[in-house]
């Protein structure tokens, strides 16, 4: 089939993965014991009773998943009792946090990640591949929320490098409207996504290395270094090109990974993003507003996987060439 | 400490070494190409040697802990004591034995990591043969769902089972996290059995009138047995990490009982002025997980079948 | 065109010596032990052994490709080309020499090619390294040769990618990215042995043909004692390691001297003379890491005696350009089967 067939096909499975999550969600949701008060302090049963049927809690669960999709449609994701404001205004507020996070530890994690790769697959086996191999070793078996708090300790506490928690001094930079207040964010910043992208750099490097090896062997290498090809471009140009090829599936693998550790960062550091909003919403049973989370959730982890899937088709010609090309039975 | 759970532990080190250097020994000299390649790295030897030591800590912990784990030593002087003699690995912010904890810790950690990879090495490969060998509706469907459950993050579905069923028992823990990790390793099965269910040896096994369970158990399985391994190897960590993560987050092993994760939890808000607390428990949780990646490191280095003879 | 003694030789090599170190006391593997032999211009040299014997250590030595963990080779190897010694180039001149002065082509064309690049990329490349063509240029030239060397459609050819060819047509794109600078010397290690029987004979005259227009001297790497007796003009015999006889083409399926080369030449399934058994070389061809003492092919052998024990030159047998390492030389009368 052709590439826009293959990508609509695509698309429809994507979203039919994230509805089958949110469905799951939903349901998971519901049929946990006691469900407690769609509210966020302590009332009597008549005022409990009262505020589910206007909640529609006590409907039967299929038209209540009914009524949720009808009112997805509409861009409405419903109100969180916990927090007492629409779903669409919490998240509103929180994701862009997230994202910053995401982002910083994404680029933090692939850029560091592969230069120490491909370094180390350059110095095999000597001195400084060894020694890196441990470092990159050590700092990926950490834990996120250790490591968090170690850091938090060292440069944060002892060393007064940068800031305890939160995203922004609430003082001077409540909202971002100076030059000043973005370097406020961008060092409030450092720490968590700091956190985050050494444990995933630590990982990429020791992936990305083990990659360029595998290439490395290959015979078209020598066939490169057999035409005289001066051999920083056989690094770069035939080792690191196909080497891409793995790391572009890794890519769509980083997303749970940020996700997850997004819960754990936020919490540590305060940092208003949405993990720390999902977990304190699934401890309140906040339904709707969970299901909102995992929602979002699914949504970036399908797309980072798509995202990946489309840039292999581009970068592997072997997967671009379809049955529209006729590939002839031979002549020699 | 007392002198009986010092002794304790240095015969601990002391076992946990031979074993290594009796094991590495054995490779080296005689012995299939296959252990000699994974006791060709350092660092594995390393990794085997500190499982094996903390493994040993964990099953002898009534011997090696001198005090009980839960027990309040004594409230106000010592709170938060710095490591000494007596308190090796100090106290915590409840005055407990940091070390007493953490060797019990090992136990409850170690053990769901173990039991948990368990549980989810085995769905995962038993789905990933399925869906590969037999194909048709079983393998569109069975890979459908693990797409669904690899597309929301592990804690979030985690986070909701946990937290919506208070007082979860011990069990259901392991269970748990063993139900929500084995989606990686089902794929992994799934594209070995693909390749494999191609090869001659299978078609002859068909031929001879094999039934699938018995082809798939005597014949495939056996020899996609390489990737499983590692990855249960990688798994006991993740499992771990898991665990700790849920511990820390406070829904995971319930306090009292020590689990790695929640004494980082506890020790957390006394990190600045009393961080033994929350560093032993933290290098902990590293040293194993790194100990068990150098092990895979070693086995995918052992199993690599293009190593082997031809 | 046999080897003139008055024209210099374009490739000397002398007393190559190239080892492998391997793992965990298996000891040291001598794959090139001792190996001399000259390539005139314009000639085709063949190289033919079993497997194991070092011939493509060999070819593999002559542009320093041996991976150097855990190969090796050894001080006192002379590689000499145009008079320049290519075991003592600085690394920046050894890579003007490769793939411009002296190409390669391997075995298994489907592996050797970089699967993410075009074909006419790879082609390219080579001239623009070393001829310092824009890529324009290098492109047409990539046409060129891919036309010569008889790829239909050269020019939808070029932008398509290796797995997009069957064998035959990536073996000749390795020939026209190893011809695109017109080198001297063209080192073919095993270029058929991984193609099907007719698309074998199509590239070996391929080879033919552009030997002719090119005039470059050919170092043919093959087991397969077919393709040299049709192909080459001179023809060096390896067992373990070493040379064992070194003779024009006609002379050695005429008259071989060594044993190892008279079983060889007795192992090939004749279609006119009916034989009811195949004749095989007892014995099995020795471990790397353990050749036996004295002349290495004594335990084969069925004329040894116990002069073998002490290992043989290369000796002149008098006749013109043919040597072999065998007291058979000295001593002809020997060579009566045992009893």
């Amino acid at each position: 089939m052709s590439g826009a067939a293959w990508l609509l096909r695509r698309l429809v499975a994507s979203v039919a993965i994230i509805f089958a999550v949110v469905t799951l969600v939903f349901v998971l949701i519901h049929i946990a014991p006691g469900e407690p008060c769609p509210s966020d302090e302590p009332v009597d049963p008549t005022v409990c009773l009262e505020l589910k049927r206007e909640f529609g809690l006590d409907r039967p669960l299929p038209e209540q998943y009914w009524r949720y999709l009808v009112a997805l449609t509409h861009g409405n994701l419903g109100y969180s009792f916990s927090l007492r404001r629409p779903v669409r205004d919490a998240l509103a507020e929180t994701i862009p946090f997230t994202l910053q996070l995401g982002a910083a530890a994404l680029l933090l994690d692939f850029v560091l990640g592969l230069l120490l790769g491909i370094y180390q697959a350059s110095r095999v086996n000597r001195l400084p591949d060894l020694l890196l191999g441990n470092i990159t070793l050590f700092v990926y078996s950490l834990p996120t929320f250790w490591l968090a708090l170690i850091l938090l300790l060292l440069f944060a506490e002892r060393l007064s490098w940068f800031p305890v928690g939160g995203a922004s001094n609430p003082i001077f930079c409540p909202t971002v409207d100076s030059l000043y207040c973005v370097a406020d964010r961008l060092w409030h910043l450092i720490l968590p996504a700091a956190t985050l992208g050494l444990v995933g750099a630590a990982g990429t490097a020791r992936f990305q290395r083990a990659a360029m090896l595998d290439v490395s062997s290959q015979d078209y290498v020598r066939t490169a270094r057999a035409k005289g090809v001066p051999e920083r471009q056989v690094v770069l140009r035939h080792q690191f090109r196909n080497a891409l090829l793995s790391f572009i599936t890794r890519f769509g693998l980083a997303f749970p990974f940020l996700l997850t550790g997004a819960v754990l960062i936020e919490t540590i550091f305060a940092w208003p993003g949405m993990g720390r909003l999902a977990f304190n919403a699934i401890l309140a049973r906040d339904h709707t507003l969970v299901t909102a989370t995992a929602l979002i959730a699914s949504t970036v982890v399908v797309l980072g996987n798509l995202v990946a899937d489309i840039l292999l088709e581009l970068a592997d010609p072997r997967l671009r060439v379809r049955a529209d090309v006729t590939t002839e039975i031979v002549t020699a | 400490m007392t002198l009986g759970t010092w002794l304790a532990l240095v015969v601990a080190l002391v076992l946990a070494a031979e074993t290594v250097r009796w094991l590495r020994q054995r490779a080296l000299r005689g012995g299939r190409d296959r252990w000699r390649r994974f006791f060709k790295h350092r660092t594995t030897s390393w990794g085997v040697g500190i499982m094996a030591f903390l493994v040993i800590l964990a099953l002898a912990a009534p011997l090696v802990a001198p005090y009980n784990p839960n027990e309040q030593l004594g409230i106000v002087q010592l709170k938060n004591h710095a490591p000494s003699w007596t308190f090796i690995l100090g106290t915590d912010v409840l005055s407990r034995d940091v070390w007493s904890r953490a060797v019990w810790g090992a136990r409850v950690s170690l053990g769901i990591g173990a039991l948990g990879a368990l549980v989810a090495i085995s769905l995962g490969t038993v789905v990933g043969a399925l869906a590969g060998y037999y194909r048709r509706w079983i393998d569109p469907l069975l890979m459908r769902s693990v797409d669904v459950g690899l597309a929301l993050p592990r804690i979030f579905i985690l986070l909701m089972v946990v937290a919506l069923w208070d007082g979860l028992p011990f069990a259901a823990l392991v269970l748990a996290i063993g139900l929500t990790s084995w989606l990686g390793t089902s794929r992994l099965v799934r594209a070995e059995v693909l390749s494999l269910r191609e090869r001659d040896f299978v078609v002859a096994a068909r031929a001879l009138g094999a039934g699938g369970a018995r082809v798939i158990f005597r014949h495939v399985l056996p020899n996609a047995a390489a990737p499983i391994i590692v990855s249960a190897a990688l798994g006991v960590g993740n499992v771990l990490l898991l665990e700790a993560s849920l511990s820390f987050l406070g829904i995971g092993v319930a306090p009292p009982d020590p689990s790695w994760g929640n004494m980082i939890a506890d020790g957390a808000s006394t990190i600045y002025s009393a961080p033994w607390t929350t560093l032993f428990p933290g290098l902990a949780i590293s040293l194993v997980v790194m100990s068990l990646n150098a092990i895979a490191d070693g086995l995918r280095d052992a199993l690599d079948p293009r190593e082997e003879p031809a | 065109m046999t080897a003139p003694g008055s024209i210099p030789a374009l490739l000397r090599v002398r007393d190559l010596k190239t080892y492998f170190v391997t793992e965990h006391g298996k000891g040291t593997a001598r794959a090139v032990d001792d190996v001399s032999f000259d390539l005139y211009p314009g000639e085709t040299l063949g190289i033919v052994g079993e497997s194991g014997c070092g011939k493509t250590v060999t070819s593999l030595s002559i542009l320093r490709l041996v991976p150097e963990p855990p190969g090796h080779i050894l001080p006192g190897s002379v590689i000499e080309f145009e008079g320049r010694n290519l075991l003592a180039l600085p690394a920046a001149e050894l890579r003007a020499v490769r793939g411009n002065q002296i190409a390669m082509i391997f075995q298994e064309p489907m592996t050797s090619l970089n699967p993410v690049f075009t074909v006419g990329d790879q082609i390219a490349e080579a001239a623009i390294i070393h001829q310092g063509l824009s890529g324009s240029a290098a492109r047409a030239r990539a046409i060129e040769m891919l036309r010569l060397v008889g790829i239909p459609d050269p020019a939808e050819r070029v932008d398509h990618y290796p797995h997009q060819l069957s064998g035959g047509m990536r073996q000749r794109v390795m020939i026209a990215m190893a011809l695109v600078c017109n080198p001297k010397i063209l080192i073919a290690d095993e270029p058929t042995t991984a193609l099907d029987v007719t698309i074998q004979a199509q590239i070996l005259e391929l080879l033919d043909n552009l030997q002719n227009r090119f005039g470059m001297a050919v170092l043919l790497i093959t087991h397969d004692l077919g393709v040299v007796a049709g192909h080459a003009d001179r023809v060096v015999v390896m067992y373990a390691g070493r040379v064992v006889e070194t003779a024009p083409t006609e002379r050695l399926f005429d008259q071989p001297t060594h044993p190892y080369t008279e079983g060889l030449l007795a192992a090939v399934p004749r279609i006119d003379a009916p034989r009811a058994r195949l004749h095989a070389i007892p014995g099995q061809v020795p471990a790397a890491t353990a050749w036996p003492s004295g002349c290495r092919f004594r335990p084969r052998c069925p004329y040894a005696w116990d002069k073998c024990l002490e290992e043989p030159g290369l000796l002149e047998t008098g006749f013109d350009g043919h040597t072999a390492r065998c007291w058979l030389v000295t001593e002809p009368e020997r060579r009566r089967p045992r009893p």
